[in-house]
């Protein structure tokens, strides 16, 4: 970020003044770009009083977007727990002694990681109903929550890993020195300070997880984006629907990346070793992870 | 084993991973492309186009792909008429949504190209930027020759993260009925759920040989590329 003042040279006063007719220039030109599409939204019929009047009524947030917001929490907020705790077993799995355990958590993890959400989550809808394991109308939720789970766990395990090899060596060296074994190091020296090391990590991997429940509208759940959809069908304002939509997600997920962030500025004071947090990753059906 | 062998002579698999290999394909140019642009406004000295630049970035990041591919094919398509194929050409219907979901996945990955090409620009060294103006170089010709070149070199990682997450966003586009992997592996394992675990496995495996030599290639390639300092 500092480099961009360093790319350009502080400008004298005919730069300035370049600057700012180019300026302008381009302000003209996206204002020109942003007025061409509200004048063809017009022109389509989108921009009326009658196609964003029903986002004012009490029944669009009650019976739609609460709801719906609700259920993107819910899918969203059981997943970080169980892919936690998937992801804590499996990254303290790759860090085991035994070689064994390393090359079977190293598989998982490295599968789960490659294996695109949806595909996950197509199965686990067919797995969970041929074999009737879950209650029908829960199925949904299952299935979003378990490749959720898996996938983000693989993620945090990687996290926890590259946790544990970013703490000073001295951390171990002490553990080991007083008479701990190399597992209960782990467990009771290294893994508590990874942990609070990676939390802006985690924190932003919840915006990975939020946008990642979407894709449950694929298989039926009823999250944010299909109880919007469904609204802009009822009231015949499809395409505004998807505008407030996008809109909430936007204002969720802007909200957990500057807690992330501003999570990291506050552990960066507090421990030499923060685990570089906070650049979300691309999220949708998966993230390529720090490194593949 | 016998299923799996079944299963491939009755669908055709291959054709399916295909389309996967060439929505990658295009929407990772396109998404190159955009991404660039984004970032170059973004460390550009002009006011606007930073703002522009980084609410761009902050929104679409922000912005579930399902909600950008549905509303391609519903928003665009359905509601705003926009066609991106020949209406009278034979192929409309499955031209017009994969033409479509390559635009919904470029857009949604450009913002990801333009933060790993900033995270590029970041490794070049305050001194080349420098150097660059100390020789008379203006802000476009120090970017395009000085700063960009160097900058895409280190960008190599963090870009073959963002293309292995591009592959596997495409299975999306078979929500707007793209016949690419995800969407057969629905019909397979619909029409086949006694042998669910062999559908996942061929599609699974699929992804796998797909996305694992991409990452060892590319990780190999950005140490070569990476500028030595």
């Amino acid at each position: 970020m500092s480099e961009h003042d360093v790319l350009f040279d502080a400008p004298g006063p005919r730069t300035i003044r370049r600057f700012r007719i180019i300026n302008i220039i381009a302000l003209l030109l996206i204002v020109g770009i942003i007025a061409w599409v509200v004048v063809g939204l017009r022109n389509q019929g989108q921009i009326t009083t009658s196609k964003w009047e029903p986002f004012l009524t009490g029944e669009a947030w009650t019976s739609y977007y609460i709801p719906g917001v609700l259920a993107t929490f819910r899918a969203a907020g059981v997943s970080i727990v169980l892919a936690l705790v998937f992801g804590i077993v499996f990254g303290l799995g790759r860090l085991s002694q035994l070689r064994l355990v390393r090359a079977v958590c190293s598989v998982v993890v490295e599968f789960f990681r490659a294996v695109p959400v949806l595909l996950m989550m197509l199965f686990s809808v067919r797995f969970y109903s041929y074999y009737d394991l879950v209650d029908p109308p829960q199925l949904p939720l299952y299935s979003v929550v378990t490749a959720l789970t898996l996938y983000n766990g693989a993620v945090i395990a990687e996290l926890v890993r590259s946790g544990v090899h970013s703490l000073a060596k001295g951390q171990r060296e002490a553990g080991l020195a007083i008479g701990l074994t190399y597992g209960q190091t782990l467990r009771s020296v290294l893994l508590p300070q990874a942990l609070v090391a990676m939390a802006p990590s985690i924190v932003s991997q919840m915006v990975v997880i939020v946008k990642d429940s979407a894709l449950g509208y694929i298989i039926g759940y009823s999250e944010l984006l299909r109880q919007g959809n469904q609204f802009g069908v009822a009231q015949q304002t499809v395409f505004p629907s998807y505008i407030v939509s996008a809109a909430i997600f936007i204002v969720i997920n802007a909200i957990l990346a500057f807690a992330a962030h501003s999570l990291a500025r506050r552990l960066r004071s507090r421990t030499g070793a923060a685990i570089a947090a906070g650049t979300p990753q691309v999220g949708g059906v998966g993230v390529g992870g720090q490194t593949t | 084993m016998e299923a799996i062998r079944e299963l491939l002579d009755d669908y055709d698999v291959l054709a399916a991973f295909l389309v996967t290999i060439r929505l990658t394909v295009f929407s990772a140019i396109f998404s190159l492309i955009i991404g660039t642009v984004i970032a170059s406004m973004r460390v550009s000295p002009i006011p606007s186009l930073r703002t522009t630049g980084s609410l761009y970035v902050n929104l679409v990041r922000n912005t579930p792909l399902t909600l950008i591919i549905i509303f391609c094919s519903v928003g665009l398509w359905g509601q705003l008429g926009v066609e991106l194929a020949d209406r009278d050409s034979g192929t409309f219907l499955v031209d017009n949504a994969f033409r479509l979901a390559v635009l919904g996945l470029s857009v949604y990955h450009s913002a990801f190209v333009a933060e790993a090409l900033r995270s590029g620009i970041n490794t070049v060294p305050v001194g080349q930027a420098e150097a660059a103006r100390a020789i008379g170089l203006s802000f476009v010709p120090a970017l395009r020759l000085i700063i960009l070149p160097q900058a895409f070199r280190g960008a190599v990682a963090p870009l073959a993260n963002v293309l292995i997450a591009l592959t596997k966003n495409t299975t999306v586009a078979s929500a707007i009925g793209v016949a690419e992997a995800a969407a057969l592996m629905k019909t397979m394992i619909e029409n086949r759920a006694d042998v669910l675990f062999a559908v996942f496995a061929i599609f699974a495996l699929g992804f796998v040989i797909l996305v694992l030599p991409t990452g060892i290639l590319l990780t190999a390639l950005s140490r070569r590329l990476a500028v030595q300092r």
